[in-house]
């Protein structure tokens, strides 16, 4: 017999339905208005000015360490998390979430104010003889701001992502003559490969559209540690609202080309396995 | 040979006390117990994967309770089987003999071996999530037989399996036994498991041994 419609299922589904519905054309919008609110020939000017072609390079540059660094270090927190206990976890894990609930400036400020202590010039002097660049309004601030943000994310990416990995099968491996070393290398984290892409392509993600710590800790200076983010600020900033429309669709652009990227890439890795 | 000597092992809020056992070389031991009372507490304590308060456990004459689990030389084979999902057949039944460097003409020849006692030949290159539960457990303990352990512990392996796989299971398994000579610890619930293949039955209840019975004749294989 064919179910009466509408039932209470109907009611769910359709819930269900205006939620998506509503936030996905609620974005839609939002790339629709920007795309008609400039015209080509300003993303054109736009592409071609050596200004914002130097923060489109500076941006992926930026955003592809801090993502790599993140995931560097979200991989051994997030597994350290999952799977061990020891005392101060609970402080520890409420530590991590900092950088997530912090508002933004917050962390540029916080950060600026550590490297005005004199153990951050220390650092700094340190950094400055190895690289020949200081930290504080240099790149190496861009980065490091981006990192603090973009990391936070990609250490619960990772802890989710270990959590729900089957931890018998490192058991098992410990069995088999395995160190605990050789157990994560070979066992763990061969099954988080998922985990591992999407922690990266997040901090990536989060790394771009990241503007208040590197307007505070690496400042804005143009063709020095001007970001896309912050191309779209001092756009505005100067009244040319045209110019911030087409660098944002630039940056959605990037985005999603990259996203695209590292997706169709971390399939393929899937795949190979 | 097994011998475990007044075991004591913390797991939080639960505890095993003063475990004795001893399994004769070449016997298949069946531990049996209500689910929650420790069974696979004390496989665990066993195979290194957890702590021991106080106790002894001997393998063969030598006390391995302070080894790492790597070095007791234990096969294990638990309950979800915890196959590597990220390899294929080959790869799982050969993943201790890699560890051990051994040549790779040594580690195939030892895996075809061991796919031929155990009826997956032609499934060596394919993934775990493309078998069937018997094949899975085929491979798990294929994957614990690789490195020659000897002692083989297997956490009620059998019991989600439909009725003809488990009786396909204990043929498997005496066929194995007699192959490899291995000491087997199996737990299980099964009154039917334990008399198909034991040949001493352990009864934990309350977080001690209670029972240990040798079966007739008759029943041992």
């Amino acid at each position: 017999m064919i179910p009466r419609w509408p039932n209470r299922d109907t009611w769910f589904l359709i819930a269900l339905g205006t939620a998506l519905g509503g936030y996905v054309l609620l974005i839609l919008a939002m790339l629709v208005v920007d795309a008609a609110h400039t015209r080509f020939d300003v993303i054109w000017r736009a592409v071609h000015d050596p200004d914002i072609l130097f923060a489109v390079k500076l941006s992926v540059f930026s955003c592809t360490i801090s993502a790599l660094l993140s995931v560097l270090v979200a991989v051994p927190i997030g597994y350290l998390m999952s799977r061990m206990r020891f005392p101060g976890r609970t402080l520890i894990d409420v530590c991590l979430d900092i950088p997530i609930v912090l508002p933004p400036l917050v962390i540029g400020l916080s950060l600026l104010i550590l490297f005005q202590t004199s153990a951050g010039r220390a650092l700094e002097s340190w950094f400055q003889a190895l690289t020949g660049s200081g930290i504080t309004y240099e790149v190496p601030a861009v980065i490091l701001a981006q990192f603090m943000v973009a990391c936070a994310f990609a250490v619960r990416t990772m802890r989710a992502t270990f959590d729900q990995t089957n931890p018998r099968a490192e058991q098992v491996a410990l069995t088999l003559g395995c160190t605990r070393a050789q157990a994560f290398r070979l066992v763990a984290l061969p099954e988080a490969w998922r985990g591992v892409v999407t922690a990266g392509t997040l901090a990536w993600a989060r790394a771009l559209g990241e503007f208040g710590p590197i307007l505070v800790f690496a400042g804005a200076t143009r063709q020095r540690t001007e970001v896309l983010s912050t191309t779209v600020f001092l756009e505005l900033s100067v009244g040319r609202l045209d110019t911030a429309v087409a660098v944002s669709l630039l940056m959605i652009l990037i985005a999603v080309l990259v996203l695209v990227l590292v997706r169709r890439w971390g399939a393929l890795g899937e795949g190979a396995r | 040979m097994l011998r475990v000597s007044n075991l004591t092992v913390e797991a939080g809020t639960f505890s095993l006390r003063d475990i004795t056992l001893h399994v004769p070389q070449g016997s298949y031991a069946i531990l049996m117990g209500a689910t929650g009372l420790g069974k696979t507490t004390l496989l665990e304590a066993i195979c290194g994967l957890r702590r021991v308060t106080q106790g002894n456990i001997q393998l063969d004459g030598r006390a391995v309770e302070s080894l790492p689990a790597r070095e007791r030389g234990i096969g294990y084979v638990p309950q979800d089987l915890a196959l590597f999902t990220t390899m294929t057949v080959a790869e799982n039944i050969g993943f201790a003999l890699h560890i051990r460097h051994v040549p790779a003409s040594e580690e195939q020849a030892r895996v075809q071996e061991l796919a031929n006692l155990l009826g997956i030949s032609r499934l060596l290159e394919r993934m775990p999530a493309a078998l069937s539960g018997g094949e899975k457990q085929r491979v798990a303990l294929g994957r614990a037989l690789a490195a020659k352990p000897r002692v083989l512990l297997l956490d009620e392996p059998f019991s989600a399996l439909d009725d003809q796989t488990r009786e396909d299971m204990y043929a498997l398994m005496r066929t194995v036994r007699q192959a490899t000579q291995a000491t087997v610890l199996h737990v299980t619930h099964s009154r039917s498991e334990a008399q198909a293949l034991g040949d001493c039955r352990f009864v934990l209840d309350q977080g001690r041994i209670v029972e240990h019975t040798h079966p007739a004749p008759s029943t041992a294989i």
